[in-house]
């Protein structure tokens, strides 16, 4: 066979089962958009900003848990996606993005819309490429997917020059089509000593990460949670892996968790850490964490376990797969005094949620719009304060249910990762809880939402703040509120009808509760705008470094 | 908020220092292409890990180089190899004394 470069990538692509791609065009990505053109299977989503592009892909991501790609021209293309990789990176979230690059022999001149793509994503991505041949496509492109989607996941890059594009390739046979490589094997006597720990313990935690998410291990989990009555406490990337109305369920540890969840871990004597990575909005003072906690950690990253608490028992590997070896070895137990203690450190300091019984005031919006799905919707968040207050009070119940940008918190994240969301699972309702300050931040996304009329509700909860940044600077400097206020409001209705999206207020509604079944109802992207007090702070809150016993509120 | 809150303050922790005194020698083998020394150099250098020496050659016919770094090691060296380890390009990593010969003879180009 004999095809260019850019027809070759398109063609691995789509034997890699890639129906998606979302990008923007540019001079240097040229070649690619023309292999495009003759694929018949792969769908393109135009964006209207790389950032977008790369936000779309991980939505799609996310929901399906397999690589998929974005697509960008050289220079300011390649460096607008550049938040989307790294927050993939942080989330290991499996995606491919696909750079055009100048011709080789310009690389290294400042030529026009050349900037050293490769260099800047070196420490953003878990690997990336330079192509300097097309017949290295053949063996770049099935590398690419391998690292996206083995072991612990992540973003990789492929930055292909112009003339690679172009370049005529002649090969026998496609290369396979790729598969995640095995997991690491791990040692089956840590995993007995792990079961004994269990067993001993009097005061045990089950604290869940995303690699639970990731690895499909949801349902293992729960059931070591039930077979050795551990409360289980999950952190902002786990949210669903557990259903929340689990009685074993302690809800989101940390920075915003329940009073009563960080003080259930404070008397832990065991922290069964399992595809976490005690991140400080976890954890908060390192030292001052489950003080008197034995710790297990499972992980697949090797570089995690002892990363920042040394663990008694390490296991670098799948965690559905060590859960696997682990449920046999542990003996039920009923544990009655310490799940009755944590029954009344529940009754004693329970999740606050003023208002919500008010669709008008941030708690009750959300358990409003809880109230008009079922499990089967996507809810995607922005970053700041509604990002917390969903993750507090939102009733998830499945893995996957709950997509937000937890590592980098990026805002600008969820309306765009919804829309990816909606591609990838065309029918699931895909809610997009925001902030006037993030939805901002990728606002032009509304035209490729409509264009492609993805079943995306944004509920914009605008206080007409950097929510959360007026919060801090409320606690924690003197209340000097600086560049955390909008001045002017922003007519977000007009907008969004601007860019040929359906657009509701429940300000001046009569029956909130009414208009928002209807708007959620209704197929198509719609923007649901409230209003609420820029006044409502996020409670309970670690300050920043402080131990979690520290809570404020 | 109440008067009592706005004595709260964020702790930002201190930059903890690192006094590492005992020399090692990491000895690495590594894909023979461009770009996997920015690989390396980027993960010791954003962590403030100094890299006292290098030296890198291509291996046999050149699809791999070994690189031998000398470090002064502190506490952080073990969590600082397993991400090295990590690395895609990166096919294995061995640590040796700080007497390894290999840095020995080439105190003459450096005078």
């Amino acid at each position: 066979m004999q095809m260019t470069g850019a027809d070759l990538i398109v063609k691995l692509l789509e034997r890699q089962g890639i129906s998606t791609i979302a990008g923007v065009p540019g001079g240097a990505a040229l070649p690619m958009y023309d292999a495009l053109s003759k694929s018949d299977t792969i769908h393109h989503v135009l964006c209207r900003h790389e950032q977008g592009a790369g936000f779309i892909a991980q939505g799609m991501a996310r929901v399906s848990g397999r690589p998929e790609v974005c697509l960008a021209s050289s220079g300011p293309g390649a460096t607008n996606l550049i938040t989307a990789i790294a927050d993939a990176k942080l989330d290991s979230i499996p995606m491919i993005a696909l750079t055009g690059q100048v011709p080789l022999s310009m690389i290294g001149t400042d030529a026009f819309q050349e900037v050293d793509t490769y260099g800047l994503t070196i420490p953003i991505t878990k690997h990336n490429f330079l192509v300097r041949s097309a017949k290295d496509l053949l063996s770049v492109v099935p590398a690419a997917f391998r690292i996206a989607m083995s072991d612990r996941p992540g973003p990789v890059l492929i930055d292909v020059p112009k003339d690679v594009q172009n370049q005529l390739v002649s090969f026998e046979e496609y290369p396979d089509v790729v598969v995640p490589d095995a997991a690491p094997s791990f040692d089956i006597a840590a995993v007995e000593e792990a079961a004994r720990m269990i067993e001993a313990a009097e005061r045990p935690v089950l604290y869940l990460g995303g690699g639970v998410i990731h690895s499909g291990a949801g349902q293992l989990a729960v059931t070591l949670a039930e077979q050795a009555s551990l409360p289980t406490t999950m952190t902002l990337m786990a949210l669903g892996a557990m259903p929340m109305d689990h009685p074993l369920s302690l809800g989101m540890l940390g920075m915003h968790g329940a009073r009563y969840t960080n003080y259930v871990l404070e008397e832990a004597d065991l922290l069964v850490c399992v595809g976490a990575r005690f991140d400080d909005r976890a954890i908060g003072k390192t030292a001052e964490f489950c003080p008197n906690a034995k710790i297990i950690h499972i992980d697949i990253d090797r570089s995690e376990l002892h990363k920042v608490k040394t663990a008694h028992v390490a296991i670098a590997g799948d965690v559905g797969q060590v859960l696997s070896e682990l449920l046999p070895r542990v003996r039920p137990q009923l544990r009655k005094r310490w799940l009755s203690h944590v029954e009344s450190l529940k009754g004693r300091f329970p999740l606050a949620m003023p208002g919500v019984d008010n669709p008008r005031s941030p708690y009750g919006l959300i358990h409003a719009v809880a109230n008009c799905l079922d499990d089967n919707a996507i809810i995607t968040s922005d970053v700041g304060q509604h990002q917390m207050w969903v993750a507090q009070a939102y009733p998830f119940r499945r893995s996957r249910q709950w997509l937000n940008s937890g590592g980098l918190g990026t805002m600008g994240f969820g309306f765009p990762a919804a829309i990816g969301a909606a591609i990838a699972a065309p029918d699931r309702t895909v809610v997009c809880f925001s902030g006037d300050g993030s939805l901002k931040m990728n606002i032009q996304e509304m035209a490729t939402a409509a264009q492609e009329n993805v079943n995306v509700k944004i509920v914009l909860m605008n206080n007409q703040s950097l929510g959360l940044v007026h919060q801090q600077q409320n606690l924690f400097y003197g209340k000097r509120v600086m560049a955390s206020r909008y001045e002017r409001p922003t007519d977000f209705l007009k907008i969004a009808e601007g860019f040929g999206m359906r657009a509701v207020d429940l300000d001046p509604a009569p029956n909130p509760r009414a208009t928002l079944a209807e708007a959620l109802s209704t197929p198509g992207p719609c923007l649901i705008h409230a209003t609420i007090d820029p006044n409502e702070f996020v409670y309970p809150m670690v300050p920043p470094g402080a131990a979690n016993s520290e809570m404020i509120g | 908020m109440s008067e009592q809150n706005t004595n709260l303050s964020e702790y930002i922790p201190d930059v903890p220092e690192h006094n590492g005194f005992h020399k090692v020698v990491l000895e690495l083998a590594v894909a023979n292409h461009p770009g996997v020394m920015s690989h390396i150099c980027g993960l010791f250098a954003r962590r403030a890990f100094n890299v006292e020496g290098i030296l890198c050659m291509p291996v046999g016919t050149g699809e791999t180089s070994r690189i031998w770094l000398q470090i002064f090691e502190d506490e952080r060296l073990e969590k600082m190899i397993r991400q090295v380890e990590k690395l895609e390009d990166v096919l294995s990593v061995r640590k040796h004394d700080g007497e390894h010969p290999v840095f020995g003879h080439l105190d003459e180009f450096f005078q």
